[in-house]
């Protein structure tokens, strides 16, 4: 069998594998599998509501998916999506909340901010990595949760007057959409799935189509010949941190700017930076993939919230479904040999 | 207020917040040694609080006053099976040790609050009525200055996890096992060549930290949260984590980086209570641990060096 064909099925076997252990959990659990099955389908699709819902998880998916992802490329694990996300956010609705402005200077203006907020984020374990070698998983960790503290302390000292919130963005720096809006029953979806669908558009362009891109790509397939072949392979590293992190605060503007269109104190994460290493994995770090990873992590994730309401399944079941593919993707040694088994089989 | 009553009330809080954090911290450490990165611990610590508060809620009538301690051994268990996720799939599938400790994490979560939802109908737990409660501990407590100061109004739990400390130093340099952990996880072909089996005393390493990260939930929702809902491990298992690296991957250094964060985490707590402290901002010392360990890692502090195998998945006859 070709590698390529593997490559695409080890994904949905994947797939498949934690669907099919979802459903033995929930017949062990006494629920009614099919009915939970309907009702998750519901929870997504079945009216325009749900849809325009699913369309906005998607949306921070995307880029989430993209930040760890383009990371991945260049041999980096980026798990400080989350904080980087959080560091958008903030900085986003800072802008929202802040000018007084056209919305066509406004607008820009508060979504780069995010963007350059979570790029600098990232550079600082990127820097920390390319200079002092350290391993960017602690230090992007651990800045994750500087970043909650910080933020919250901000959003409730700076932003606020000890308050839980920041007051609502300008609606020149809102990503909220009418048409949207209208188009689904009133849902949360915006304009962010455009400019997630750009920056999908972005990532495979800077890879495939510039030198700097096949100089990432060059890195993270073998750093020392890269450094042979005259590369800079520290300020590559820094590089590929700092546009993972722009995409990552791209994320938090989605929040900010269109799903809430305020910031407020966290108790804990969104969620969203860690499912966004479940859909670049399942989405083999291909903007492809990860465009159809976002969608069914969305769809599962808005889908899910419905389960408790027609089925009366607990919707963390979809949180164990996601964390199952996570393994089973993981563990694609696994499925190759299974694959390998079942091919050779065929050939006899 | 004077400094002996400050003292009263810093050092038993900072036990207190320790305590879970060197149960789990040593548990990382045992996992690291043997070459297999963890950054499954703030799961494993979810999975034990969760065990140890549906144990203790189910079973008060019957074991009384030994509840919380018996829970905790029920936390222990749960923590090396759910552990042992982690390690099929890590060591035996090859899985990449970082994705898969970040599957534990996620799966965690949501296993635990499925079944809390299934079990009680509702999202988060009742609180338990025995949990670990403070003391005096006998004899010790009667000591002049030292005895009010560490040994009264405080918690058993952070003793004996300040005791684990020493027992894992013991193991990890002084026994013929540590000595094969220690080994599996700086070479494991020169260890494999010298006819230790790596992939067991890797198996083993990543129990113990299940065991310990177990142990670590189930000491925090027993003494400090009292119920298990989806907030009630927030952090401690990255922090745990973090406290490990501080300490340079040795149980002792662990302990100590546990117990300096668990004195910034009362701080954060207690600080606005203490005079010279109500002033600062809390937010530099919920910050502080995280913060404290990008430094040390890039050393400003000592270089601190991970074990050389972390992180990398022994395939034998590999180069």
């Amino acid at each position: 069998m070709s590698s390529r064909l593997q490559n695409i099925l080890v994904p949905i076997i994947a797939v498949l594998l934690g669907v099919l252990v979802g459903t033995i959990i929930m017949i062990i659990s006494g629920f009614d599998a099919v009915a939970g099955f309907v009702a998750l389908w519901d929870g997504a699709f079945g009216e325009s509501y749900f849809t325009g819902e699913t369309v906005r998880q998607i949306t921070p998916y995307i880029l989430a998916g993209l930040a760890v992802a383009f990371a991945f490329r260049t041999g980096l694990f980026n798990i400080g999506v989350e904080g980087q996300l959080i560091v958008g956010w903030l900085a986003a609705v800072w802008v929202g909340v802040a000018f007084d402005l056209p919305k066509i200077i406004h607008l820009p203006l508060a979504v780069l901010a995010a963007a350059a907020a979570g790029a600098f984020w990232a550079f600082i374990p990127g820097f920390l990595k390319a200079k002092y070698r350290v391993h960017e998983v602690i230090v992007t960790i651990m800045l994750n949760y500087t970043a909650l503290h910080i933020t919250n302390y901000i959003i409730r000292t700076v932003l606020s007057e000890k308050s839980d919130r920041t007051e609502s963005i300008a609606e020149t720096a809102s990503l909220r959409s009418p048409f949207f809006e209208s188009l689904t029953d009133y849902s949360r979806m915006h304009w962010g799935i455009v400019i997630a669908l750009i920056c999908v558009f972005i990532m495979w362009f800077i890879l495939e189509r510039t030198t700097r891109g096949f100089e990432l790509k060059a890195v993270g397939f073998n750093q020392h010949a890269s450094d042979y072949a005259g590369m800079n392979v520290k300020r590559n590293i820094i590089l590929s941190m700092v546009i993972s992190g722009a995409f990552a605060g791209l994320a938090g503007a989605m929040e900010g700017l269109g799903t809430f269109g305020y910031a407020s104190i966290k108790g804990g994460f969104t969620g969203v930076g860690f499912d966004g290493i479940a859909v670049a994995l399942l989405g083999a770090n291909s903007p492809i993939g990860i465009v159809l990873a976002a969608i069914l992590f969305g769809s599962l994730k808005v889908g899910a919230l419905n389960m408790p309401l027609q089925a009366g399944v607990p919707n963390e079941l979809v949180d164990i479904i996601i964390a199952l593919i996570v393994f089973f993707v993981a563990s694609s040694y696994l499925i190759r040999l299974i694959i390998k088994r079942f091919s050779k089989k065929g050939v006899k | 207020m004077g400094i002996m009553e400050i003292l009263m009330i810093i050092i038993p809080t900072t036990l207190l917040w320790a305590a879970p954090l060197i149960f789990t911290a040593l548990g990382g450490t045992f996992s690291e040694r043997s070459g297999v990165v963890n950054i499954g611990l703030e799961g494993l610590m979810v999975i034990g609080a969760f065990t140890a508060i549906v144990f203790n809620l189910t079973f008060v009538d019957t074991f009384g006053a030994f509840t919380p301690w018996v829970s905790l051994v029920a936390a222990m268990v749960v923590g090396i099976l759910f552990s042992l996720i982690h390690a099929v799939a890590s060591i035996t599938l090859r899985a990449d040790q970082t994705v898969s400790g970040v599957a534990i994490n996620l799966l965690a979560v949501g296993v635990a609050l499925f079944l809390v939802k299934r079990i009680y109908d509702k999202g988060q737990t009742d609180i338990i009525q025995r949990g670990f409660s403070k003391v005096d501990i006998p004899i010790l407590s009667d000591i002049p200055v030292i005895g009010p100061i560490f040994f009264s109004n405080t918690y058993y739990t952070s003793f004996v996890a300040i005791l684990f400390a020493v027992i894992a130093w013991y193991v990890i340099y002084k026994t013929k096992f540590g000595l094969r952990l220690r080994a599996v996880g700086e070479h494991p072909m020169a260890a494999d060549t010298m006819g230790i089996n790596v992939t067991k005393m890797r198996y083993y390493g990543v129990l113990i930290s299940g065991a310990l990260g177990g142990i670590g939930g189930g000491v925090y929702a027993q003494a400090i949260s009292s119920d298990f809902g989806h907030a009630t491990i927030s952090g401690q298992g990255f922090m745990a984590l973090a406290a490990m690296i501080f300490g340079k991957w040795h149980p002792l250094g662990a302990m100590g980086a546990a117990l300096f964060f668990g004195f910034a985490q009362s701080l954060s707590i207690i600080g606005s209570s203490l005079p010279f402290l109500e002033n600062i901002p809390n937010v530099y010392l919920l910050i502080a641990p995280y913060v404290l360990t990008i430094i040390a890692l890039t050393g400003f502090i000592g270089r601190a060096d991970a074990p050389k195998a972390s992180g990398v998945p022994y395939i034998k006859g590999s180069r």
